[in-house]
């Protein structure tokens, strides 16, 4: 019987609101692009950060272990707006995603385009931007994703049932202890009132072990070596698929070179193929190679977030939730405009980041660490967001409709 | 101590500062005694108040503000009235017939009234001096020189110094700036409220006008405090004008009096928002509370605030706070929106959002309140303490 490590790596990156002033509203439409390079909301600098720090470094090594072990595999998503951005900014690292995805071993996870919310507020919307999504990476990638995940993981019983109507084998969740209950994640699973597809669910315990505590020197496990971690899950009990899924900007970005952490996905594989009849899978393998265990029923909506694993990080205060149904009332209105620029910088409006960086909760409590935003608190955020809507409803009234 | 005023008599925040200071202090087990430069009447059980007296004055009582003249009455019967430089002569005098006499651990005094007697204070007791800066000479005259003698005096206690005590990272850095002060001089000890000690306000608001057009969809703005070069309130009227151009039913409520008076009423008719901007003139008791508190938001575009009380006053009684970047206080309170006093535009763009975004202003309101509940001069005293303790005679450095 194998067993395997089915790595998940989350690629985004949001087009960031420049400090956008009511003086900007209805006189300058670019809401995205035309902030100096060295401001904190810069798009460019920021993608150009990341693709030093982690795209590029990172793909290196995961290419260098593709070519070096046959067995090794993983699974990306990588979002519409970063996907442009790369194109944009940082070609170099456009293509060495892209030679991952050429060795024939990497699976592409389908989401939305625009890493938004869509699902809970316009379900056409949403259906829309998951094609263009698959368009998208069929034409970048040419891959088709067979395997769906929503925005921050963001799960419920009526998403398994869209995504097996909509044809998808597999669908991706947190492993959220009040959902499993005694059940373990490294399992294959079926979603209740679902015919067809499966559903693999995080090990949050192992993932963060590498994604939020793999440098934190108070952590009793630091320093965390591949040895010990492949230790780990061979003394583990039971179960066919370690699911360690996490932000692809772990590696280098939120754990930093001289953490080691390079050095430790490094030696991953080899520490791990070091036992028989362990290997890697992607997602699809995974649930090919694998019968489901047991029914999931997740009625509410469990995300990878915080310790609520909810959407509150999001949609927690009055001016996320002010700022979410402002937007999506005017849907109708701006598709009926037939003008792309306007419909495109609406849906750039909708990735999820920007209600996230209106996030009061760990402002509050000062945890500025776990705050990652371009903005100096939540409430410029907010500003910035509503002056770029405000700009949205004076070019629809400009073209005639009732705003 | 050396202080220069005490409440219910005080100027600004000098005098509620250093008696919620001694308070706190006091709770540490420290004897204070504490000079003014006049006659105190109203009790204070947590530390000795000492008047000052030169051998030749039986009384001294205090008019109108601290920058007013002080009634001296002499041994001789005969009354006269001195003006602040002659004050600080004859107080720096009487301190220094105190210090002969008494025996002290610490010598601690509060702003450049206090500074000479101070310095002679020292020279008699060998106590070290701390000095504590609640404002240097450029707040006060509105980022420009100021009085070259003030500042004179300033330097002299500010260089002599043992130890300067600023009350934020803003004031540090204008006693560094202006000085030339090194940085490891001073230490920052944050003012505090007194989060108990507001006044409750009444189920109705004085404001019955306000009142009605909140009904309408109305929004408030306030700013609450003296008309003075310093506060910047031609910036809040420019900024006012860019609001109400995009959001009419916005009214600026300007409470408060100072020189800049007739000047600000003239500057809003000539910006043609005399409509949306009222003036109240100089308000206490529960017309000042219930300004506040009919206000959506507050704003403090200050030129140069070292701590800077009222957006605290604001938040305790339900508003939340725009604040200039050129204080104190915005280093304290982190919910809540921070402007540069310049940026005209910024400020507009800031107070447009949360007249038109109620959800923007109750968030606001609800964190910084919890932050403001979070203040305590104790906290203040804790480290006022420890830095006594290292300085304090016989302390070994």
């Amino acid at each position: 019987m194998s067993r395997a490590i089915v790595m998940y790596l989350h690629v985004h990156q949001p087009f960031r609101v420049r400090h956008y002033t009511i003086f900007d509203a209805g006189v300058n439409h670019d809401y995205f692009f035309s902030m100096p390079y060295e401001d904190r909301t810069s798009n460019e600098q920021i993608l150009h950060k990341v693709a030093q720090k982690s795209y590029i470094p990172t793909n290196a090594r995961l290419l260098e272990l593709l070519n070096k072990y046959p067995e090794f595999r993983l699974s990306l998503s990588i979002t519409g707006t970063v996907i442009e951005q790369l194109e944009r900014w940082s070609p170099e690292a456009l293509q060495s995603f892209k030679d991952l995805i050429a060795t024939g071993r990497v699976e592409i996870v389908g989401e939305t385009y625009h890493h938004s919310l869509a699902f809970f507020y316009n379900r056409d919307e949403f259906e829309t931007q998951v094609k263009m999504h698959r368009d998208k990476v069929q034409e970048v990638f040419g891959q088709t994703p067979k395997v769906f995940r929503n925005t921050e993981l963001s799960y419920n019983n009526d998403l398994a049932y869209w995504a097996d109507k909509a044809g998808y084998k597999g669908i991706l969740a947190e492993g959220w202890d009040p959902v499993l209950g005694w059940r373990s994640p490294n399992f294959v699973y079926r979603p209740t009132y679902t015919d067809n597809i499966r559903l693999l669910m995080k090990n949050y315990k192992l993932s963060d072990d590498i994604a939020f505590r793999f440098s934190d020197q108070n952590w009793s496990e630091w320093p965390l070596t591949a040895d010990k971690f492949t230790h780990w899950l061979n003394s583990t009990d039971g179960g066919t698929n370690f699911n360690l899924f996490m932000d692809y900007e772990t590696f280098g970005e939120h754990q930093w070179d001289d953490s080691g952490i390079f050095n430790f996905l490094y030696h991953l594989p080899e520490q791990w193929l070091k036992t028989p009849g362990n290997t890697f899978m992607t997602v699809s393998e995974t649930i090919d190679a694998f019968e489901p265990q047991d029914k999931v029923d997740m009625p509410y909506t469990v995300t990878w977030a915080d310790t609520e694993r909810d959407l509150s990080a999001w949609l927690g205060n009055g001016m996320q939730q002010q700022a979410i149904h402002a937007l999506y009332a005017l849907h109708d209105k701006i598709l009926a405009t037939k003008d792309l620029g306007l419909i495109e910088d609406y849906r750039r409006l909708q990735t999820s980041d920007h209600f996230y960086y209106m996030c009061t909760k760990w402002f509050n409590d000062g945890d500025i660490h776990a705050y990652f935003s371009p903005y100096e608190n939540p409430y410029d955020a907010f500003i910035a967001f509503m002056n770029a809507f405000h700009d949205v409803k004076f070019r629809l009234a400009e073209k005639g409709f009732e705003v | 101590m050396l202080g220069w005023e005490l409440p219910p008599y005080n100027s600004g925040g000098l005098g509620v500062a250093c008696y919620q200071l001694c308070k706190a202090l006091s709770k540490k087990n420290i004897d204070i005694e504490f000079v003014l430069p006049y006659n105190h009447d109203k009790p204070v059980d947590f530390m000795k108040i000492t008047a000052a007296y030169p051998q030749d004055v039986t009384a001294i009582k205090m008019s109108g503000i601290a920058y007013d003249s002080y009634k001296y009455t002499f041994v001789d019967g005969h009354e006269e009235y001195l003006n602040i430089h002659q004050q600080q002569a004859l107080y720096e005098h009487a301190v220094a017939q105190l210090a002969k006499y008494g025996k002290y651990d610490v010598i601690h005094a509060h702003d450049w009234l206090t500074f000479r007697a101070a310095l002679r204070a020292r020279q008699h007791t060998n106590a070290p001096l701390i000095v504590h800066v609640h404002s240097v000479e450029r707040d006060r005259a509105g980022g420009n020189d100021g009085n070259p003698y003030v500042r004179e005096i300033e330097s002299l206690g500010l260089h002599l110094a043992d130890k300067i005590i600023a009350v934020s990272e803003h004031t540090k850095r204008c006693i560094m700036q202006d000085y030339g002060i090194p940085g490891d001089k001073i230490d920052v000890v944050h003012n505090s409220i007194d989060t108990e000690g507001l006044e409750p306000l009444d189920p109705t608001n004085a404001y019955h006008y306000l009142s009605a057009m909140k009904q309408q969809g109305y929004r408030v703005v306030s700013n609450i405090g003296r008309l003075t070069m310093q506060k910047n309130l031609p910036n809040l009227l420019y900024a006012a004008k860019e609001v109400v151009m995009r959001a009419p039913k916005t009214i600026f409520l300007i409470v408060g009096s100072g020189e800049q008076y007739f000047e600000l009423i003239e500057l809003a008719a000539k910006l043609g928002i005399s409509q949306n901007v009222i003036f109240t003139g100089f308000q206490r008791g529960k017309n000042w509370r219930d300004a506040y508190a009919i206000s959506d938001v507050f704003v403090m575009p200050s030129v140069s605030e070292p701590f800077g009380l009222t957006p605290l006053e604001a938040i305790s009684y339900g508003t939340p706070a725009i604040i200039s970047r050129q204080s104190g206080v915005s280093e304290v309170i982190r919910n809540c929106l921070k402007v540069d006093f310049w940026d005209v535009n910024e400020m507009a763009n800031q107070i447009t959002a949360v007249v038109q975004n109620d959800s923007l202003r109750d968030e606001l309101h609800i964190n910084s309140y919890r932050e403001f509940e979070k203040l305590s001069w104790e906290d203040s005293a804790h480290k006022l303490w420890s830095i006594y303790d290292n300085h304090r005679v016989g302390a070994t450095a």
